[in-house]
């Protein structure tokens, strides 16, 4: 065990609850960002819990490698710590904060140990800063890490937004296509509207695709596959939402939609799915 | 030319080609690219990644804004280290494929671009460049 870990432990020992209370005020003075708050106690408890698990880690495997297996414990409790104030609204800075708030009461006690030794102090006061700015650093790395998770799942929930498919009237299906349609919900999609034309007996489905940011190839197969299958289940399909640029897109991409009748609006098609089951809107008062 | 900003994207699983999309539409927007042009860029884009994913066996895209006297535009490399192409001038033909597809991703893409350059060798792999100017 190195020296200067020996000198850390003297001033810790015998003083957890006196450098305990001081730590707590430290942090106390940190004021998080509106919305991102945490109770006293809980503080009080991560504090208590960390100061137990650094004295070990310090006894047992040395101040200066925070990577090794002594320092287990330590690192799972301030990547726990990192996780939850990440989610609770706390930014990278004020979450190392909790670390970096040891550090006056800790000094302080340092300086008293030495205060004969100035040589003394100042190697242990450095070290103990290397040691601190080490585990700070570690919490905003795991609080980085763990924000970039959260992103990749909203992403990947995004990518997957179930489509319902809706009745709009009597006979009359609609199918709102929101995200990609190159990814495996394509499948669930489809299957789900050939069993809803077979439950209620429509023969026109409406294929919106205005919340369907990319039309290529695979996505036009798709859409193809989906209106043939339609057709052998006894309804016809419109595609609907096919706005001015992706129309221009797929014309230059060589795609043909074949004999499927697409309109821009989901309103012209389900005005069209009206007159084609011999319907009609018409207006009963003058006015808007 | 001169590059005046790039990046380098994985291209590995089905997802990633949802977000080299996203990429080239942000690119294409900071460009100022017109609408029209926007889905053009992304569409063959997203034809290209494909066959990078599907027929490269995976690869990566390299996304740079370009500027040449007073043009500005968008430059992509979509690069694999999959079979190569036997036979490009069938590959490139409307209607070809050897799997499952239309075979009108090449081809198609093709027409959305401005400049479009491919180099490929069977056994080594394949590299797209398209460009697109505002
Ligand atoms: N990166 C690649 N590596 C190896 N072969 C490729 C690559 N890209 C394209 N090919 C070959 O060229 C053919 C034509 O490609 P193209 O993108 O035009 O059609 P497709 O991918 O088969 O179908 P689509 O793109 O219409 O869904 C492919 O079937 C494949 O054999
Ligand atoms: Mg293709």
């Amino acid at each position: 065990m190195s020296k200067n870990g020996q000198g850390l432990l003297e001033v810790l020992k015998g003083q957890e609850s006196d450098l305990l209370a001081d730590w707590i005020k430290e942090q106390s003075g940190v004021a998080p960002r509106r919305g991102a708050s945490i109770r006293e106690s809980e503080v009080r408890d991560q504090c208590k819990e960390f100061l137990g698990l650094f004295q070990s880690a310090i006894r047992d495997g040395g101040a200066d490698d925070i990577q090794g297996p002594r320092w287990g414990g330590v690192r799972e409790l301030l990547s726990n710590l990192s996780r939850t104030r990440g989610l609770q609204g706390f930014s990278p800075s004020e979450t190392a904060s909790f670390v970096f708030s040891l550090k006056k009461p800790l000094f302080t006690r340092l300086g008293r140990a030495h205060a004969k030794d100035a040589e003394g102090l100042a190697e242990a006061t450095w070290s103990a800063n290397q040691l601190l700015d080490s585990l700070g650093l570690y919490t905003t790395e795991v609080h980085q890490k763990a924000r970039e998770e959260v992103i990749s799942r909203q992403q990947q929930e995004m990518l997957e937004l179930s489509t319902p498919v809706v009745k709009l009237w009597e006979g009359i299906l609609a199918l709102p296509m929101i995200g990609t349609l190159d990814s495996a919900r394509t499948q669930v999609v489809m299957e789900s509207l050939l069993q809803r034309i077979v439950e209620t007996g429509s023969n026109i489905a409406i294929i919106d695709i205005t919340g369907v940011p990319t039309v290529d190839t695979l996505t036009a197969q798709h859409l193809l596959k989906t209106v043939t299958a339609a057709r052998l289940m006894g309804a016809e399909c419109i595609i609907s939402g096919i706005r001015p640029q992706i129309a221009q897109t797929i014309v230059h991409l060589g795609v043909d939609l074949g004999d499927v009748t697409t309109k821009a609006s989901l309103a012209d098609a389900f005005a069209i799915a009206l007159e084609r089951t011999g319907r009609g809107v018409r207006k009963v008062r003058a006015g808007s | 030319m001169v590059v005046t900003k790039d990046d380098t994207m994985e291209i590995r699983v089905s997802d990633h080609v949802v977000l080299v999309r996203q990429a080239v539409r942000k690119w294409s927007i900071e460009l100022g690219f017109s609408l029209v042009d926007q889905t053009k860029m992304i569409t063959a884009a997203s034809e290209l990644a494909r066959n990078t994913l599907d027929y490269g066996k995976g690869g990566t895209v390299r996304l740079e804004r370009v500027e040449e006297g007073m043009k500005k535009g968008l430059r992509l490399t979509f690069e694999d280290q999959g079979p190569g192409i036997p036979d490009l001038e069938k590959a490139l033909t409307d209607g070809y494929t050897t799997g499952r597809g239309m075979g009108m991703g090449l081809s198609g893409s093709k027409r959305l671009v401005n400049e479009f350059d491919i180099a490929t060798k069977v056994g080594e792999g394949t590299r797209v460049t398209i460009t697109r100017w505002k």
